[in-house]
């Protein structure tokens, strides 16, 4: 009856310790049986007072009113009731509860210090478990930039409130006004002696307490903050340098087989006569299991073929390469990105769907002292965590339970109980460790692979995705093709600007046919752009999707912004100015935007507008910061250039700056990278800055060298060689961060590194030879289009 | 078919068929899940271990062709240059979302144990064999030369 206030964590992973909070509850349902007071004292020896000894609160021997429920259940942000989130053990452990999944964004460090330090915990007690897939957390889809975001509020509430609760029970216990007592690192004391309470102590008693009120809640004053925007340390890395910790392929499970799968390589290609005669002579081979055919749409569904069972990961595949399976040509067949970029191009130039406008862009452009345009293109890319995705499954012929690298265990729930037609309450969904996902792996389609197998074969399965699964059955970012257009006027100042962009949308993996660029992805870097022009359009054009088109780390803010600040160089160098001048100038007063009011429909990572508005003023400061850094305007050495480019996404706004060095033969290097970020309150500096490396290499990467072409609707990307990724010999040689010190609402970190480095990187190279970048990669995986021209020859060329 | 391996000072009989990459003998068969997989085609370094302590990639050595060698794998490489890689490691939270990590720490031990002061294209040269899709490599580069003081 109290297991809403205190103690209890419902969704204790097994890969975790068990949450013994559980175990604190149990005792407290037994409330009512009055215990004789046996004070036996616990050893808390405070410094300074030495002689003190805790006494052991007994709490059944205290009288209390019956608590009513929780007030907490709907804050902003969802739920913030204690013990949803919250379990001190007697021992004086903490355990808080994170609902987001772990991939390298440390949001188990991030939730623990927001949770921790309203809460008053001592660091070093506490401890983290990994929810389980369920909607009593609210949203646990771990993509978008916004675990932070979304919970920030609600986990301050839910740890401010407990400590209240841990002070108001030594208040009754003391028989003092809870005002003479207060908390701090997990003990509570008080102001007539000097006496203490510990948290693990006092943890029964408080359970037996009513939740506050949020009006009754007081949240510290950020000036008091312990751990809030502190450096402080990762709790999983130190088990990391042990080789310790559980991702989704590493779990093990008694008796458990090993499976791969080979797929048909066209999207809804079918699988004909299998022949496996040869696959089950493999040692270790146990069985074949043929996977449903899937049809459109898409949506997470797997996508059919054979899957091969064995005793080891190893034969399993070794049975793979020995199947032999008919596929049968399936509507994708013909998808050759050659011919598709070729007709993505062509509808570029024709007039598009208006999603935005201002003025007239048409009537200015047709006067306009100067007209530029360009197309820019950019292929599909693969997410490739290093991590592919990996599954087991366990069904017992009535509950299926799972443990997988998944991004949203909610969503990996339902998929499991729609297409596995089991009612949702007999599946548990245990969200591991996941190494990497970059989007890829809120897509639970290899769970689903898992489930089905273990369904066939009666034992746990694991699916483990090699790297040539992983690339050649992905969920890919979507290949683009965008036009711009501008009119400058007798000073070089832009007067109108038209922006088109087409590209396959993420719904066509969802709706079928559905060939139509979404609200949500023009609002990444399309509709939302800041420019301050009297003549703005910004239109659509549609495209079919041929592969699963789906989310890679910051979406269509990646091609949006390689070439919305690819052309805003351009515009500066027709103008004859200089790029971060012209920039500025492009951006203009200090502002707040909303594109709705120019007939846009903006979602801004749904965020208010009022709460997140367009500042086109921090547009301008990161600008303005990461050009101090950089030194902008510096001699540079012969074929040195720098290259800026801005963005806002997922509500954070991030200035960088690229310097490249171009060698007489065309060889390109990275001496620097500066970056300047603006993403309201940080939990985590050094965190952050992590962030900020890591999405904007992933962004070096994806634009030097990514690159995923399909022939004849199969994919022909395989493995690392062909499917090329950045490597440390040609990571940048020097890194610099700067985060804008803001008490403005957190802001995502996790994706908006990306979007600005490949255009920042582009105008670089610009400045360094002349060559202007308008197709994506750069380099390419074979180094084709490595030789990049030296600023002679390429000025020869104009 | 049963072969003997000593890893990480351990001796282990092992069953599993001929031509079995160390890989997947340490990850389904010894349960050391430690060293990762990550192309199996010797790209990305993921999976790499120390043979007589040099850096080896686990996903295409077979396990039954190693013979009496000695095996280290990230559950039990010690030694100054491993203490001294950890630290930093953990000094600086050089991991994100630690997956490559096995690999990086066994190649940045093997670079500091032969080289106690590598330069900066050292680093790169030993290094440049293990991808990281989160990349730190800023932090690996800073981290080794810390360590190395
Ligand atoms: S798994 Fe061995 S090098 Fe990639
Ligand atoms: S830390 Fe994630 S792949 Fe390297």
């Amino acid at each position: 009856m109290f297991l809403h206030n205190i103690g209890i964590i419902p969704g204790g992973t097994k890969n975790s310790a068990p949450a013994s909070g559980e175990r604190v509850i149990t005792n407290l349902s037994r409330r009512g049986f009055v215990v004789g007071s046996s004070l036996f004292v616990v050893g808390v020896a405070l410094a300074g007072c030495s002689s003190y000894e805790e006494p052991k609160i007994d709490p059944n021997a205290i009288e209390l009113p019956e608590a009513g429920p929780s007030p907490l259940t709907e804050v902003k942000g969802g739920d913030a009731t204690p013990a949803l989130w919250i379990a001190i053990e007697e021992s004086g452990t903490v355990k808080i509860t994170c609902h987001r999944s772990e991939m390298g964004q440390q949001v188990w460090t991030s939730m623990a210090q927001i949770v921790a330090d309203e809460l008053e915990a001592a660091w070093d007690k506490v401890e983290i478990v990994q929810a389980e897939g369920h909607e009593r957390y609210g949203d646990q889809n771990t993509d978008g930039s916004r675990s932070v975001r979304y919970n920030f509020h609600r986990l301050r509430i839910a740890g401010a409130a407990m400590k209240q609760m841990l002070v108001e029970a030594a208040a009754v216990y003391w028989k003092m006004k809870p005002s003479e007592c207060s908390a701090a690192q997990g003990l509570v004391s008080n102001s007539q002696n000097s006496d203490t309470l510990s948290y693990g102590n006092l943890a029964k008693l408080a359970a037996r307490l009513q939740v506050p009120e949020e009006t009754d809640v007081t949240l510290k004053d950020p000036k008091d903050w312990r751990y809030i925007n502190k450096e402080i340390p990762s709790l999983t890395i130190p088990r990391i340098t042990r080789g310790e910790g559980t991702f989704g392929i590493d779990v093990d499970r008694p008796g458990m087989v090993h499976a791969v799968v080979a797929r048909p390589p066209q999207l809804f290609g079918k699988t004909g006569a299998v022949r496996d005669a040869d696959t089950l002579a493999i040692p270790g081979v146990v069985q074949t299991v043929k996977l449903p055919d899937p049809s459109a749409p898409a949506l997470f569904q797997p996508l059919g073929g054979v899957a091969v069972v064995a005793t080891d990961t190893w034969a399993a595949i070794q049975g793979r390469n020995a199947l032999e399976v008919n596929w049968i040509d399936g509507p994708n067949a013909s998808y050759d990105s050659e011919t598709f970029a070729e007709q993505m191009k062509q509808t570029a130039r024709r007039s598009g769907m208006v999603r935005r406008k201002r003025g007239n862009v048409a009537s200015d452009l047709a006067s306009a002292t100067q007209k530029i345009e360009a197309e820019y293109y950019a292929p599909h890319l693969s997410q490739s965590p290093m991590e592919p995705p990996a599954a087991t499954a366990e069904w017992d012929g009535e509950k299926l339970e799972c443990w997988a690298c998944v991004q949203d265990p909610q969503a990996t729930r339902q998929t499991l109980s729609d297409l596995l037609k089991i009612d949702k309450e007999n599946i548990t969904v245990h969200a591991t460790w996941l190494g990497g996902a970059f989007g890829r792996k809120s897509k639970p389609d290899f769970v689903v692979e898992a489930a089905l197998i273990a369904k066939e074969v009666g034992k746990p399965v694991k699916v483990t995705w090699t790297r040539e699964d992983e690339v050649r059955h992905g969920f890919y970012h979507s290949v683009s093709a965008q036009r711009l257009e501008a009119g400058l006027d007798a000073n070089g100042k832009c007067t109108s600007y038209l922006h088109r962009t087409v590209f396959p949308p993420i719904a066509s993996t969802f709706v079928p046919g559905m060939d139509v660029p979404t609200d949500g992805e023009m609002g990444l870097g399309a509709t939302d752009v800041p420019f301050a022009m009297p003549n703005l359009q910004v239109e659509s054009g549609n495209a079919k999707g041929h592969v699963r088109i789906g989310w890679l780390r910051s979406v269509s803010n990646i091609y949006h912004a390689f070439a919305v600040q690819s052309f805003a160089a351009e515009m500066a160098h027709a103008a004859g100015k200089d790029q971060k001048d012209y920039l500025l100038e492009l951006i203009g007063d200090a502002r707040k935007i909303d594109p709705n009011a120019e007939g846009a429909t903006y979602p801004n990572y749904d965020a208010s507008l009022e709460e997140y508005p367009i500042e086109t003023a921090r547009l301008t400061n990161v600008v303005n910061k990461v050009s101090d850094m950089a030194k902008w305007g510096r001699k540079m050495p012969a074929g040195h250039g720098l290259g800026i480019a801005v963005h806002r996404s997922f509500l954070s706004y991030i200035a960088t700056i690229v310097e490249v060095a171009v060698t007489p033969e065309g060889t390109l290097t990275i001496p620097g990278v500066w970056l300047a970020v603006d993403s309201g309150t940080v939990i985590n500096p050094r965190h952050t800055r992590a962030q900020m490396e890591g999405g904007t290499i992933y962004g070096l990467s994806n634009a030097l060298f990514g690159e995923i072409t399909a022939k004849n609707g199969a994919i022909v990307q395989e493995n690392f060689p062909s499917w090329r990724v950045l490597r440390m010999e040609e990571a940048p040689w020097a890194f610099e961060v700067e985060i804008i010190k803001s008490n403005s609402a957190p802001a995502g970190v996790g994706e908006p590194a990306t979007p600005p480095a490949a255009p920042a990187l582009a105008n670089a190279i610009f400045n360094a030879t002349g060559h202007r970048i308008r197709t994506l990669p750069i380099i390419g995986a074979n180094g084709s289009r490595l030789t990049l021209p030296t600023k002679a020859t390429a000025q020869a060329e104009e | 078919m049963t072969t003997t391996l000593n890893i990480n000072g351990k001796t282990e009989t092992v069953d599993a068929a001929p031509g079995t990459p160390l890989l997947w003998v340490l990850r389904d068969h010894l349960k050391m899940t430690g060293t990762k997989f990550g192309c199996g085609v010797a790209q990305c370094g993921a999976c790499t271990v120390h043979v007589d302590g040099s850096p080896t990639r686990s996903c295409i050595t077979a396990h039954d062709t190693l013979g009496d060698v000695e095996i280290t794998t990230i559950e039990g490489v010690t030694g100054n240059a491993a203490d001294a890689i950890r630290e930093v490691w953990v000094k600086n939270d050089v991991p994100q979302c630690g997956y490559c990590q096995s690999g990086q720490i066994m190649a940045a031990t093997a670079l500091l144990a032969e080289n106690p002061s590598p330069s900066d294209a050292d680093i790169d040269v030993a290094m440049s064999g293990n991808i990281c899709r989160c990349a730190t490599y800023m932090s690996i580069r800073r981290a080794i030369k810390e360590a190395a003081g």
